[in-house]
């Protein structure tokens, strides 16, 4: 690998290193990313639109909340599915180590699912729309570090050179952004005017936007920085193992829903904009797989 | 005190001798390692040579598998080793994919990270390391890096200058070091990995449970 790198002069191969099986954070670990973006994205687009169109909104706080329940309890599995020892699980109550982002996502997580279910209980049980309102921000500034603390865990994995704090953390952030809006436009859809269907759709093309340009940012000016991530990204250029599934990603989850959201524009069509948003939560996985996968195949001996 | 562990390898012929008795002492379950000598054929023929590399956990000062560990399982002792509790361990791996060095594994039997501890048992009871005890040619120093009498330390004071360790660049300041090391030992993107080009094609793998 890395043949940019190797001397002919030295003409050196690795003839014997027994390097330790692949893949160590699997396809699991790609969904729990993927679930915890829409259960924390679904939170800031309610807030945004309680905000922007209250009278249009009403409706939809306990269905949402109800979706963020279900997709955190997806992230939530995955992870304990992805554990090798998962009935330890509660060491890292018991046992927790406070620089290590998995400890602190955790406790964090809990705590975020404590609070879903109160405002579930809020909205179902007692009604009470006041009440919902007023912890709803406490909510949405706890998803902020939920969403970000996988960035902070990928950070820590000081041997991925391909993933860096600043980056991961805005790819994180734009991840919760686009398919919380991609799903609030298939939840809400009928229920939502144009004006905050469009809103949404805003939301999503930026965030769309946003996230392929840090991605071409990093295809391009990452290799000159690194030679571990010029290694990483041989994987998703050229013959690489990565490449169809690499530009299959973006094309789906970003470049088609803006190209669909201008369309939607011109047209109006609610189709059109739904359509992006399923686009842009399938590639999203696609995307997020290929940027978990590819550090992982880079030998480290 | 901070024990360290000096690796001349001018001195290592590759004869597997410490990783057979580093198997041995720490029950390594089948396809796993925790210390392995890598080869890296150099040169074209007939101007070839081998080279030998033993690779091992670092214990690092600045361990990234301790930081990232979310229940302290891998932890430092006083001696400067970074130790691993196999009965906490959640086996979430991020020690493994936080590690620059490759050092960390799954072991197949447990379901828990696993590593080398500079044989941490032997060392509390005044032995050495079982990989220095077999090295048959001395290529293994292991010792306390604060006491400028031990051999490790007089040893990296008479090869000043020739004292390497694996990614200095990623910060995390290694207490295992290599005499005569060089890019194409230490450095694994300098040399190439050629598919059906090792001298052990078929290596037996052991899953390691679930989907991994």
């Amino acid at each position: 690998m890395a043949a940019h790198e190797i001397l002919a002069a030295t003409n050196a191969v690795v003839t014997l290193d027994v390097a330790l099986p692949g893949t160590v954070w699997p396809w699991l670990v790609t969904v729990n990313m993927w679930a915890k973006s829409i259960g924390t994205g679904v939170i800031f687009m309610l807030f945004m639109l309680l905000k922007r169109y209250p009278d249009q909104v009403g409706k939809l706080r306990f269905p949402t909340i109800v979706a963020s329940i279900i997709f955190i309890h997806i992230f939530l599995l995955f992870t304990l599915a992805d554990l090798h020892q998962p009935l330890r699980m509660w060491h890292i109550f018991f046992y927790p180590h406070i620089t290590s982002a998995i400890t602190v996502g955790a406790w964090m997580a809990t705590a975020f699912v404590g609070l879903l279910f109160l405002l579930a209980f809020l909205s179902f049980v007692k009604k009470d729309n006041a009440a919902f309102d007023k912890i709803l921000p406490w909510v949405v500034a706890l998803a902020i570090p939920v969403t970000l603390y996988t960035a902070g865990l990928m950070s820590q994995c000081t041997a991925r050179e391909l993933w860096q704090m600043p980056t991961e953390s805005a790819q994180m952030i734009f991840a919760a952004l686009l398919s919380g809006s991609a799903f609030m436009l298939l939840l809400g859809g009928g229920k939502l005017n144009w004006d905050a269907q469009k809103s949404l759709a805003n939301i999503l093309a930026l965030s769309a936007f946003m996230s392929f340009v840090l991605y071409m940012s990093e295809y391009i000016f990452g290799p000159m920085k690194a030679e571990e991530v010029a290694a990483v990204l041989e994987y998703i250029k050229g013959d690489g193992p990565y490449t169809s599934m690499f530009w299959i990603g973006q094309w789906v989850a970003y470049l088609l829903p803006m190209l669909l959201i201008v369309i939607s524009r011109v047209s109006k069509s609610e189709s059109i904009l739904k359509l992006a948003a399923i686009l842009a939560l399938a590639g999203l996985w696609v995307v997020k797989h290929v940027w978990l996968m590819i550090p992982q195949l880079l030998p480290m001996s | 005190m901070q024990l360290g562990f000096l690796v001349d390898l001018h001195l290592c012929m590759g004869c597997k001798g410490c990783e057979i008795a580093c198997k041995v002492e720490n029950e390594v379950p089948l396809s796993t390692w925790r210390l392995r000598v890598k080869y890296v054929d150099v040169g074209t023929f007939p101007e070839t040579k081998r080279t030998f590399t033993p690779l091992r956990c670092n214990h690092c000062e600045n361990a990234p598998c301790e930081r990232i560990c979310p229940v302290s399982a891998l932890h430092y002792l006083d001696n400067g080793i970074v130790n691993i509790d196999k009965e906490r361990c959640i086996g979430c791996a991020g020690c493994v994919m936080a590690c620059p060095y490759g050092a960390i594994y799954i072991d197949p039997q447990t379901q828990t990270a696993d590593k080398c501890t500079y044989c941490a048992h032997r060392v509390a009871s005044s032995m050495m390391p079982a990989c220095v005890v077999a090295c048959p040619v001395q290529a293994n120093i292991f010792g306390d890096l604060d006491d400028p009498t031990s051999n490790i330390s007089k040893y990296i004071q008479s090869n000043q200058g020739n004292v390497q360790v694996r990614k200095p660049e990623k910060g995390t300041n290694p207490h295992h070091y290599y005499v005569g090391g060089g890019n194409v030992t230490l450095n694994p993107l300098a040399s190439q990995r050629i598919e059906g080009h090792s001298l052990f094609n078929k290596i037996t793998t052991l899953p390691v449970g679930g989907h991994h």
